[in-house]
């Protein structure tokens, strides 16, 4: 028997979704690892395993780790405080969050070297006390903060509205202290969207480009992120270069990927019925 | 543990919710608040557990003067009426969380001891390893009241804790709570709009409305008794007749009933269904059948009086009776308010 839906239009928009889908993700992927597959494993080993590559993977990896940790906390504390307290000027805090999303990250890469460089107000202050942001991993860092923390607030940000106030009540009523039920329940709870802001900033960090190059001061083996070496080797049209680092963090991203749903199935578990 | 109120005030923006509420609940006693929606009967539950502060007045747990105590030392366990279970944990970690976190340190084998034990008094026993998602609403309420038991409440605060489950289950858990109740002899306040439920668990029922008590009394009481129509009609269905009072007596067409206490003047006449009588021939209130209503309990006819007045009484199952049908209805008690 024909099993029948009576939502319409299964076809046409499946039909659609699936075009693009193969259009606009498979297609490009596919012809990167192709490129990539094109240049003999030797040759292909040497490109990504090349000391200008691992230092760039190195300084890349280590300040979106650096970032995303800062995110973390800073993200759920924004979130926090948007959603459980009213306070004048809320809604712009709210707004403000989401204006790395739509700034061109060309505009906050050089807003943020005005600020930091030597000369800027950040940068003269810091550097009186011997700290140097600008041209140095910490910008990368900065810049990579800068871009990445709306997916943080924006992925918590609703779980913790629909956070049940009863949850807490109960819990405070059974004498747990506010830090006990912020460990033990509000936190398991939110555990699930954290960690798909994680791995969303975590991405984000790894691809960003734009807001990265102007801070960065871009020296190979200490200041230069992978994005912007794929970019240099584009540029000297080595383009089997340019994809065989390119599939490096393609398949960073994958295996990150993979990891969050893993964890993420894993704090749902108690959602499952049966 | 004895509770006492003693004009509890509590305002939400202009709203008044309770105004100047005192009230008395003796130890081991089981006390229903029951009111319609904005009564503030919730807010006065959330009160004595310390969940809203008071604004004015005073809750005294025993001796103490508990107004100002927060919540989680006030040594109360509250059900809500959509559980709160924490969803993340299991049935067994549900009741041993307030153990877990007490100031009081426990070892692992006690907890697990008395989880056990809770269980099997909540009738879960082999159910601890579960999700709250895993089991039914009835299952997860139980759950919800071992968890406030476990922490040995003087005084267990219930919102509306079968407010959200369908009837069968709501009348077996009802009785489950009362024998709960026998057997553990803790002082309960429970909150209900639903008056059934009020007068089947509760030892004294508390009748609220706009923020304050209008009636309070065992079940027999406030329905024998009601002293006012509004309690009066809260309590069940009620048929409502015009009448006019003269000299302690009231009067509706051929009919009268004892008002004693009723100043003279207009009233009105208040009949439960089975206070009310049809019969063909008269003397009574002449009334025209509109509509005949068939239950597993009983036969329910619904009719208009002469004077417009819709009325709803119950005839023996056998009786044949139609719409369109005229007769005379007669009263076998009633009472009276003045208008």
């Amino acid at each position: 028997m024909r099993r029948r839906n009576v939502l319409p239009g299964l076809p046409l928009s499946l039909g659609v979704t699936l075009f693009y889908v193969g259009l606009i993700v498979v297609l490009p992927l596919a012809a990167l690892a192709f490129k990539a597959a094109s240049l003999g494993f030797e040759d292909y080993w040497r490109i990504v395993s090349s000391s200008r590559s691992m230092a760039s993977y190195r300084v890349t990896v280590l300040s979106a780790l650096g970032a995303t940790a800062f995110n973390l906390f800073f993200g759920l504390s924004l979130a926090w405080v948007i959603t459980r307290y009213r306070f004048p000027g809320r809604r712009i805090v709210d707004a403000v969050v989401d204006l790395p999303f739509a700034l061109p990250t060309a505009v906050a890469g050089i807003a943020l070297t005005a600020l930091f460089a030597n000369s800027g107000w950040f940068g003269s202050v810091l550097e009186g006390f011997g700290i140097k942001v600008a041209y140095t991993p910490i910008g990368i860092m900065i810049a990579m903060c800068f871009t990445s923390l709306p997916f943080i607030v924006r992925t918590v940000q609703p779980v913790l509205e629909d956070l049940d106030p009863a949850l807490e009540e109960a819990a405070q009523s059974l004498g747990g202290s506010d830090w006990t039920i912020f460990r033990k329940v509000i936190l398991p709870l939110l555990a699930p969207a954290l960690l798909a802001g994680v791995s969303l900033s975590f991405a984000r960090c790894l691809g960003e480009f734009g807001a990265i190059i102007f801070i960065a001061g871009n020296q190979p083996m200490s200041t230069e992120i992978t994005a912007l070496l794929i970019f240099i080797r584009l540029e000297e049209y080595d383009y089997q270069a340019a994809a065989a680092i390119a599939s490096v963090l393609l398949l960073a991203a994958f295996f990150m990927l993979a990891v969050t749903n893993w964890l993420q199935a894993r704090a749902l578990r108690y959602t499952v019925k049966g | 543990m004895k509770i006492h109120l003693e004009n509890v005030v509590k305002t939400f923006e202009s709203f008044q919710a309770v105004k100047g509420v005192s009230l008395d609940i003796e130890s081991g006693e089981l006390v229903a608040l029951l009111g319609p929606s904005g009564s503030g009967k919730t807010t006065i539950l959330r009160m004595v557990a310390g969940l809203e502060y008071a604004d004015g007045g005073a809750i005294y747990f025993g001796d103490q003067d508990a107004t100002d105590i927060p919540v989680r030392d006030r040594g109360v366990g509250f059900v809500f009426q959509h559980y709160a279970l924490f969803p993340h944990m299991t049935v067994a970690d549900n009741i041993a969380f307030g153990m877990k976190v007490s100031k009081v340190k426990r070892d692992k084998a006690a907890i697990d001891s008395r989880v056990t034990d809770l269980l099997r008094l909540v009738r879960l026993e082999g159910l601890g390893d579960r999700f709250p998602a895993q089991i039914s609403g009835g299952q997860r309420q139980r759950v919800a009241l071992a968890r406030a038991l476990a922490v040995d409440p003087k005084v267990l605060l219930l919102d509306e804790p079968f407010g959200a489950l369908d009837a069968n289950v709501r009348r077996d858990l009802r009785r489950w709570l009362r024998e709960i109740h026998s057997e553990l002899g803790i002082t309960t306040l429970f909150v209900t709009h639903d008056q059934e439920e009020a007068l089947d668990l509760a030892d004294r029922v508390v009748i609220l409305k706009d923020g304050q008590i209008v009636q309070q009394g065992t079940p027999e009481e406030v329905c024998r008794d009601p002293k006012s129509a509004f309690v009066m009609k809260f309590l069940g269905d009620a048929n409502v007749i015009a009448a006019d009072v003269r000299d302690g007596r009231a009067y509706a067409g051929e009919l009268s009933v004892e008002a004693a206490g009723v100043a003279d003047g207009r009233a009105e006449l208040y009949a439960r269904p089975s206070d009310i009588d049809w019969s063909e021939q008269g003397p009574g209130i002449a009334a025209e059948i509109t509509r005949v209503l068939d239950r597993a309990d009983g036969r329910r006819v619904l009719a208009t009086t002469g004077a417009g007045e819709a009325l709803e009484f119950d005839v023996e199952p056998e009786r044949v009776v139609k719409a369109g049908e005229t007769g005379f209805v007669t009263l076998r008690r009633a009472k009276v308010f003045g208008v």
